[in-house]
């Protein structure tokens, strides 16, 4: 029986000496065969990929993450493209597909999650499932045993985040701002008492995102969090990169360095 | 009483968890108020004084004869509400809703512009701020109600993305939600959305079909045989649905939007989609065999959408009610033969009940009074149907 994803998340949560780099990607973006590649190189600096699967009608992004998950439609990208390239990183960390719910259940989500789980997928996450419509798909994830990863925001009150704990499973993905990807979030006194309440209520490892751009950021909440992620920010760098050369080093230097700023000292 | 959030198997809150606490606190409020005397009284006062109702119940005798409606044609006149459409009995509701609930802002999305206007007029008259989003392709359609709604002091807010329709403004309006939600209510259109706006909607607009039951039995002394309604999102099918769903006689045709035919594009979500989530309801969606949410088309802008309300999803499959379709140029010409024939000039949207009505008479005929809602006047829709219909002002 092969390692669950809910416990090869676990055992990178456990084995780190750090708090995790979680890295977006958009596959497709800005295309197949790119997107790929910004995967691998970012596989050496972080201890969990997450990968976007592009939809039409994304609710819970800001422009960046829509405009590079339009561009990766555009281009043709479908669903089983994005899942060949977990595939191909399933030797490297684990790795998270983010899509929306319509693109789980268009296949059912028996078969979505049997073909993730094939790929190599250790989790789901769907922005658009909250926890009290999540039971079927919770259901299926567990016996192709994919973990879906549960979404908590500030908006959240303590219930509902007992709630989200009590069936949370690999790690929960704390959303750090009132609002869609791509905005900007402020270490301030609210962010640190949302990611104390989350953590008084919820069993396992909270990963902060949303609105975190640079090192010293990441640093910031890897002081409070077990993980953050980082998306539009590198999306961006992609996007202003003059050539695909050019991208892969800025993903490269970008990467390496929010890994080398989440490292504790060893001086 | 509790607010339904499930029609059948459609419905539900597929949202992300920022929104979640605002849907709970809008079902709090809605299931306190909406049986509370003090909100009926205030929004029942507005309906009679401001809005207009209750709205006539008018036969059109001449397209009657024309096409051969032998019972009867009726049409519920909900293009004599104040703004030119039932979106403001959705609208008023809402935002009295809204102030009940300390929130300051109003956001809403639109398509022909109805639905915005309606929430502008209704933001203006209890003073809160209002933005409206609205893809560009329509603006410069409904170019009009563009005007109208800044003129009532709300912000028109363009949307580029996707096809610049109604999907990506609902899209859009959800992401400023999402952001804003302490502050902000926001005020869907249609019958359309995450629980509990399908039933808060359908709810505000059962108005239109308690008050034609009633009316057409004083008027003809029986009820119709068929009620036709088109169905974009389906609030004003909803509404007048509402009033007949329990009279098994009654006959209940929801008309979809045709577009270019069957081989071309459309937005005829019951008919040739299948179930799916978008903007937060499981129903039946126009989309690739991916999940990717399909472009819409239809020559009405309030029917340019892929998607449909959870409870006709509901109703189409259970049978009560039929789905079919008018194609662009039925709707057209339904439109022309309308303001000819009887001195009204009918929304498109409203012009594709009339168009089914005018192509399936033969089936009509002999089966009772045809009750249509005429949701809206087409004041709106001057610039692009006299532009499709070869009419315009030049000397």
């Amino acid at each position: 029986m092969p390692e669950s994803g809910a416990a090869r998340l676990q055992r990178v949560f456990r084995e780190a000496d750090h708090p995790l780099f979680v890295p977006y990607v958009m596959g497709g973006y800005p295309d197949i065969d790119a997107s790929r590649r910004h995967a691998q190189i970012l596989a050496e600096h972080a201890d969990i990929i997450e990968l976007g699967i592009p939809f039409s009608d994304p609710l819970a992004d800001g422009p960046t993450i829509q405009a590079a998950g339009q561009a990766a439609l555009d281009g043709g990208t479908r669903p089983m493209d994005v899942l060949d390239i977990a595939g191909d990183l399933r030797d490297g960390p684990p790795v998270v597909v983010m899509t929306y719910f319509n693109t789980v259940i268009a296949q059912g989500a028996a078969a979505f999650l049997g073909t993730a789980a094939e790929k190599g997928v250790a989790g789901i996450i769907i922005p658009d499932l909250p926890v009290d419509e999540a039971d079927e798909v919770r259901e299926a994830a567990g016996r192709a045993g994919v973990a879906l990863i549960a979404l908590a925001a500030p908006t959240t009150d303590d219930a509902r985040m007992a709630e989200i704990g009590a069936s949370a499973e690999g790690f929960v993905y704390l959303v750090a701002v009132t609002g869609v990807t791509g905005g900007e979030m402020t270490m301030d006194d609210r962010l640190r008492a949302l990611v104390d309440r989350a953590r008084r209520h919820i069993p396992v490892p909270v990963v902060v995102g949303f609105g975190v751009r640079t090192p010293d950021q990441a640093v910031q909440i890897g002081e409070l969090a077990d993980g953050v992620v980082i998306a539009s920010e590198i999306i961006r760098r992609i996007g202003d990169a003059p050539d695909a050369e050019a991208a892969d080093a800025a993903v490269n230097d970008f990467g390496a360095g929010v890994a080398e700023a989440l490292k504790p000292y060893s001086g | 009483m509790s607010v339904n959030m499930r029609f059948g198997p459609y419905g539900g809150r597929y949202v992300p968890e920022t929104v979640i606490g605002a849907l709970d606190e809008l079902t709090e409020a809605y299931e306190r108020y909406r049986d509370d005397p003090d909100f009926l009284s205030e929004l029942g006062v507005l309906l009679s004084h401001y809005v207009g109702r209750p709205t006539p119940l008018y036969r059109a005798q001449r397209l009657e004869r024309a096409w051969g409606i032998d019972d009867g044609l009726w049409f519920k006149r909900e293009d004599l509400c104040h703004t030119g459409a039932h979106k403001i009995n959705n609208a008023l509701g809402q935002v009295l809703l809204a102030r009940r609930m300390g929130k300051q802002r109003i956001i809403a999305e639109t398509g022909a512009g109805q639905h915005g206007v309606a929430t502008a007029t209704a933001a203006a008259l209890v003073g809160l701020g209002c933005r409206v989003y609205m893809g560009r392709t329509d603006m410069q359609r409904q170019r009009l109600n563009v005007i109208r709604m800044r003129m009532l002091g709300a912000e028109v807010h363009p949307v580029d993305s996707g096809s610049g329709t109604l999907k990506d403004a609902t899209s859009e309006a959800i992401r400023d939600w999402v952001t804003n939600v302490d502050t902000t209510h926001y005020i869907i259109g249609s019958a359309v959305g995450p629980a509990p706006y399908p039933e808060i909607v359908a709810d505000l607009q059962s108005i239109i079909g308690i008050e034609s039951r009633a009316q057409m039995l004083d008027e003809t002394g029986r009820l119709p045989g068929t009620v036709i309604a088109c169905v974009g999102g389906g609030s004003n099918a909803i509404g007048i649905f509402r009033g007949f769903l329990d009279d098994a006689d009654v006959a209940l045709v929801g008309v979809e939007a045709g577009g270019e035919g069957p081989a071309g594009r459309h937005g005829a979500s019951l008919a040739l989609g299948r179930p799916g989530v978008l903007h937060g309801s499981y129903s039946y969606l126009l989309q690739d065999p991916d999940g990717q949410v399909a472009e819409a088309h239809s020559v009405s802008a309030g029917l340019d959408y892929p998607g449909v309300g959870p409870e006709h999803s509901h109703l189409h499959d259970i049978g009560r009610v039929s789905y079919v379709n008018a194609t662009d140029e039925a709707a057209l010409s339904a439109f022309l033969e309308c303001s000819r024939m009887e001195g009204l000039i009918p929304a498109l949207e409203t012009s594709h009940a009339l168009a089914h009505v005018r192509d399936a008479a033969a089936s009509l005929r002999g089966g009772g009074p045809v009750l249509v809602c005429l949701s809206g006047r087409g004041d709106k829709d001057v610039d692009q149907a006299g532009a499709a219909l070869g009419i315009d002002a030049s000397a």
